[in-house]
């Protein structure tokens, strides 16, 4: 037994410094697509230091959230600045705003420093040993609904946490939309490969999004982990040019986007008038209130996720016809 | 250690041959059609031998179930993204290395 701990300890050695050079590296790199992958290998990095945590859900939700959609994000983020570098001929605004910044360095330097020491602070006052609340979420568990630790937090007894976790989301969503109305366009089609793999793929992310919600009650998984399942099939499909008709970009997008919050504000109100506290679930009916939630909230992940790779408002004025779109009614 | 054991040791210390291979031609290989050549076809066979191995140690028919739908899904990805890759840089003008 002595060697595997060795061989363990040393694993995690080289995953924690693979990290920090991982980390380093992505913020020196002079090259924007050099940098955007070096992150997505510390997302992955960081998701195996989660499994060695022993926090399997934590390490889902980065390895889709904080790895795969973000990268897509920051890709998609790329094309436009090349987009955008292209058509201006003029590049001194560019070197102005640096010099600006350049200035004003010691500002987030001094906020960063701030954070650190404060963070280090709160780390060397943590009581050497302690249980967390790990036992008293094992005697409760019972009353939950749910036979997941991690959901049981999330879905019940933090759940207000998450009701303002959705909001975020939102409210994002919506910094994105206020900013531009122009939405992603692909200058060369997908070609039958990528077409393929989304036809044979989507059906099948769709499928793990279901299994992940389901199996979140009493394994790792839930809302969260399948909500980024459905993003990534919806990015898959943009990427392959498929693209959903203006009637259903208008009203029925925006539904799909509130139906989370909107699902956990009305049970907020509804448990506060039946148990008079908030998001305080009746006990028998906990399990199933809670897959209610996580459903609504799951559509408004993936839904939200999307959108934000889309990156633009899609209008409901006037038909899109500027990009290659595909109905299914044209194949 | 049981035969069970040996087996999926040796199809794991395969596998990681396999990936060892794959890393190596990535990263010694002249231009980048070889060099997704060289990491497609030994990281499919190394997964899958990786799959293997840990397929060896399941408890049910289930896990190898899932365990097989990995690989057969990390296959599909890994070829269709091999070709967009491929085909970006064809786009792009990158020639064939040629000696």
């Amino acid at each position: 037994m002595e060697t595997i701990t060795l061989l363990a300890w040393a694993f995690d050695s080289l995953l924690g410094l693979g990290l920090l050079w991982l980390a380093w590296q992505s913020l020196a790199s002079p090259d924007l697509f050099k940098a955007i992958v070096l992150f997505f290998a510390f997302g992955l990095l960081m998701a195996l230091a989660w499994v060695r945590l022993e926090a399997p859900d934590i390490a889902l939700a980065e390895v889709a959230i904080g790895a795969g959609l973000t990268s897509a994000l920051l890709l998609a983020v790329l094309a436009k600045l090349r987009a955008t570098e292209i058509n201006d001929d003029t590049t001194e605004p560019l070197e102005n705003v640096e010099q600006t910044f350049r200035s004003f360095q010691w500002f987030p330097t001094v906020i960063l420093l701030l954070v650190v020491a404060g963070l280090s602070y709160t780390v060397l006052s943590l009581p050497p040993y302690a249980t967390g609340l790990s036992a008293e979420i094992n005697t409760n568990i019972e009353n939950s609904g749910v036979r997941n630790p991690a959901t049981a937090v999330l879905l019940n007894f933090r759940a207000y946490d998450t009701l303002l976790e959705m909001l975020v989301l939102l409210i994002a969503l919506l910094g994105v939309w206020s900013l531009n109305g122009a939405v992603l366009q692909s200058k060369t089609a997908p070609g039958l490969v990528l077409d393929t793999l989304s036809r044979l793929l989507a059906p099948m992310l769709i499928l793990v999004a279901a299994y992940l919600l389901w199996v979140g009650a009493h394994a790792s998984g839930g809302a969260f982990q399948a909500g980024s399942i459905l993003g990534a099939a919806g990015v898959l499909l943009l990427l392959a040019g498929w693209r959903l008709r203006p009637a259903l970009t208008a009203l029925p997008l925006r539904l799909m986007l509130v139906a989370g919050p909107a699902a956990f504000i009305a049970m907020a109100v509804f448990t506060m008038m039946i148990e008079g506290q908030l998001l305080e679930y009746p006990k028998q009916y906990a399990g199933i209130l809670i897959l209610f939630l996580e459903i609504a909230a799951t559509l408004s992940i993936g839904t939200t996720l999307v959108a934000l790779f889309l990156g633009g408002r899609p209008s409901n004025n006037f038909p899109s016809n500027d990009f290659p779109s595909k109905d299914e009614e044209h194949k | 250690m049981t035969m069970s054991d040996y087996l999926s040791a040796t199809l794991l210390i395969t596998g990681a041959i396999f990936f060892l291979a794959g890393t190596l031609g990535l990263l010694r290989f002249p231009d980048v059609y070889t060099r997704l050549h060289a990491l497609t076809k030994a990281d499919n066979v190394g997964l899958g031998l990786t799959i293997a191995g840990v397929a060896v140690q399941a408890e049910s028919w289930a896990v190898v179930g899932k365990l097989l739908l990995i690989w057969v899904l990390v296959l599909l990805a890994g070829a269709s993204v091999a070709h967009l890759i491929a085909r970006g840089a064809q786009h792009r003008g990158i020639h064939l290395w040629k000696r």
